[in-house]
């Protein structure tokens, strides 16, 4: 067999081991981060470094099915300890989570350490429980974490409705009867066993990373479950993939960090970008609506003028404009342009005038100005001078619905607090 | 107790009930029996005890002592007929989750653990749905419904449960005027049809006009009966002219030098007053 065959093999080889339990650590984790329990995963994670130490003093092998014993062991204790300081100490829950992580990785490094010192040959490389060791795994290691990884798979796919249950309503489920303790069990031991898992890929420091964050970057695509899992799990996939295959192309290059990288760029990449939840998706929303406003200050200015000259159809220069409402000069310019594009205002020599759907909305506006001072004033029983301010916002806000439900209250009002007439649809 | 049928079984009893929260006693040997067919509130100001003792009928809560008898039974006995409706700012409403599938939580039973639901069950749901008024929203995601919306998806989860016995804990709080009057139909039509709606309920007010029967709170039971009977001067005075201070001050000394609530084994010999025999 070549040298480079042999190579690309172990590549293949590592790849498929990453992949499976990145899906498996992501799907999971999807529970706990709806939980809001990611810095549990993150405490469960490092506190699980004393038991693959002590797994492997006690064995003296790296053997996958030994150290998923200590790891399990190890992370249980870690859970139940977390729970007796909150409940029967003074302790906040927080601080339980901290004091239990430093703890049990401080004894992990500990006994880490000791190993190094002490023991040869066989131990090398065990430092990997850090930041992982997806490049020394061997196709034994992958054919056992890949079959507990299908046992966890199958277990969350089967009891995917108790534990969507158990995540949004624990009171309701027990009022049901089911066996909320013996689930609860399950769904831990199904946290601790992935987190065992996926460290062996990114190590005990970043397994939070593969727990949580496939899920909080799917959650901001979709508000379904199933979808959000499936997304995760995909995410996770892929991060592992291409981390692995970028750590592979350079000699020397780790594999859990590249992973997490991958992971984190995707996640950071969603908050800020996805649709509707993204954060550039809300700022082009509040653009959107501070352009909506800003015409609609300016059709309901020369509407303003129209009335005041009685004369709704008139040609109304800049010069009044500027005298009904204060503009900044280019913001003004660029709505006049918008205004017109959109076919709600002529111009002609400089002055402009209102095309019939321009007046249409200009007389919503002013309509809805007044209807709400009107409002104010006979239900909220605000003075006729306070509240003209809050009109002035809620005219851009107030929705068809809201519009026709203040038409049905007030019956049809003719005039404003202030007797100006309110301008109906003709 | 010869069956469910027999109607002379109180549909609720609660005996003797006492019961702590975060160590701190806040029932004090609460004891009323409720017949069926009937809305009844259970009403008091705050910190009365009201969420606890709704908590400890459906076994959320351990009590320190007594004991809760549905059907004349013990809750384990009889869970399928009997329903719960927690507050609304229990859950987090952005739980990627839609207004369908909370209510097919309704149909969830211990027996069919991992079993998909069957066609009666979304048929259920339906109904369920319907009767709220929320069949519309029914694949919205919870986050993008108002106060009252949500609160008719929790009713509409009860309904599909289809049980005789209802539990709902301040379903009045932060809803509109229409979901209001929904929720009161849909609970009048449970009462016609013989079924019991139990109701944590704080406001005063309206207790009166929702209400047939009451069970009036103080961390004592104040008074349990016919509303009219219930609302009597003396006893709204007890229950809400401020609380007996003997038995809040007792409740601090408890909670602040970790005396035991009830010493060991009492429970078993319980029954019989001091000295009695």
């Amino acid at each position: 067999m070549e040298l480079s065959d042999f190579l690309d093999q172990g590549l293949w080889l590592v790849t498929l081991g990453t992949f499976v339990l990145a899906v498996t650590a992501s799907l999971v984790g999807g529970f706990t981060f709806l939980q809001k329990r990611s810095l549990v995963g993150d405490a469960v994670a490092h506190s699980i470094l004393p038991g693959l130490t002590l797994a492997f003093l006690f064995s003296g092998t790296k053997d996958p099915w030994w150290l998923m014993l200590g790891a399990l062991i190890s992370g249980w204790l870690s859970l139940l300890l977390m729970d007796y300081l909150s409940t029967k100490t003074k302790l906040s829950y927080d601080t339980a989570i901290a004091s239990v992580l430093s703890v049990f990785f401080g004894l992990g490094v500990l006994i880490l350490t000791y190993i190094q010192h002490t023991a040869s040959g066989e131990q090398s490389g065990l430092e990997g429980f850090l930041f992982g060791q997806a490049a020394a795994m061997r196709s034994r290691d992958v054919i056992v974490y890949g079959a507990t990884a299908i046992v966890l798979i199958g277990i969350t796919i089967l009891f995917f409705k108790e534990f969507k249950l158990l995540s949004f309503n624990p009171d309701f489920a027990l009022s049901l009867g089911l066996p909320v303790k013996a689930l609860r069990i399950l769904m831990n031991s199904l946290m601790v066993l992935a987190i065992a898992l996926g460290i062996q890929a990114v190590g005990v420091v970043l397994m939070a990373a593969l727990l949580i964050s496939p899920s909080a970057a799917a959650r901001s695509f979709t508000n379904r479950l199933k979808t959000m899992l499936v997304l995760a799990a995909l995410i996770a996939g892929f991060s592992a993939i291409t981390g692995t295959l970028i750590s592979f192309s350079a000699p020397g290059m780790p594999t859990g960090p590249w992973i997490v990288v991958c992971l984190s760029v995707i996640a950071l990449l969603s908050l800020f970008f996805a649709p509707q939840k993204g954060m550039l998706a809300r700022v082009l929303m509040q653009r959107h609506h501070q352009r909506k406003i800003t015409d609609e200050n300016v059709l309901k200015a020369f509407y303003h003028i129209g009335e005041r000259k009685s004369a709704l159809a008139a040609w109304m220069g800049m010069e009044e404009l500027k005298g009904a409402r204060e503009f900044e000069p280019p913001v003004l310019e660029t709505s006049l342009k918008r205004l017109i594009r959109k076919g709600h205002l002529l111009r002609k020599k400089g002055e402009y005038q209102f095309s019939r759907a321009g007046l249409d909305e200009a007389r919503r506006i002013v309509r809805l100005h007044r209807l709400w001072e009107m409002y104010l004033n006979q239900r909220l029983r605000l003075k006729a001078d306070h509240i003209h301010p809050n009109a002035e916002t809620m005219e851009h806000i107030i929705s068809p619905e809201i519009e026709a439900q203040l038409l049905r209250e007030l019956d049809y009002p003719e005039k404003d607090p202030h007797e100006s007439p309110i301008p109906y649809r003709r | 107790m010869i069956d469910n049928q027999n109607d002379t079984v109180a549909v609720l009893e609660v005996h003797n009930l006492s019961a702590s929260f975060n160590r701190k006693p806040v029932l004090w040997d609460i004891d009323f029996q409720l017949q069926a067919g009937q809305l009844v509130g259970i009403v008091g100001p705050n910190g009365s005890g009201k969420t606890t003792l709704l908590r400890n009928i459906m076994g959320l809560m351990e009590p320190d002592s007594g004991y809760v008898r549905l059907f004349g039974k013990s809750l384990d006995e009889v869970r399928q007929r009997v329903s719960y409706v927690p507050q609304r700012e229990s859950v987090d409403w952005q739980f990627p989750v839609s207004v369908r599938e909370v209510v097919e939580m309704g149909r969830y039973r211990p027996n069919k653990l991992f079993r998909r639901l069957k066609s009666q069950d979304h048929d259920a749901v339906d109904a369920a749905l319907e009767q709220v008024g929320m069949l519309e929203y029914a694949q919205r995601q919870i986050g993008q419904l108002s106060g009252g919306q949500q609160q008719r998806v929790f009713l509409a989860r009860a309904l599909a449960q289809e049980a005789d016995l209802y539990f709902m804990d301040e379903p009045f709080v932060g809803v509109d005027a229409a979901t209001e009057d929904a929720i009161l139909r849909v609970l009048s039509d449970l009462r016609d049809q013989g079924k019991t709606v139990i109701i944590v309920h704080h406001d005063l007010q309206t207790a009166y006009q929702y209400f047939d029967s009451m069970v009036l709170l103080n961390t004592r039971l104040v008074a349990s009966g016919p509303k009219e009977e219930v609302f009597s001067k003396e006893n709204l005075q007890e229950a809400y002219g401020g609380r007996l201070t003997v038995l809040s001050k007792l409740s601090q000394l408890i909670a602040d030098n970790e005396f035991p609530v009830r010493e060991k084994g009492f429970q078993e010999k319980s029954g019989r007053g001091d000295g009695a025999k």
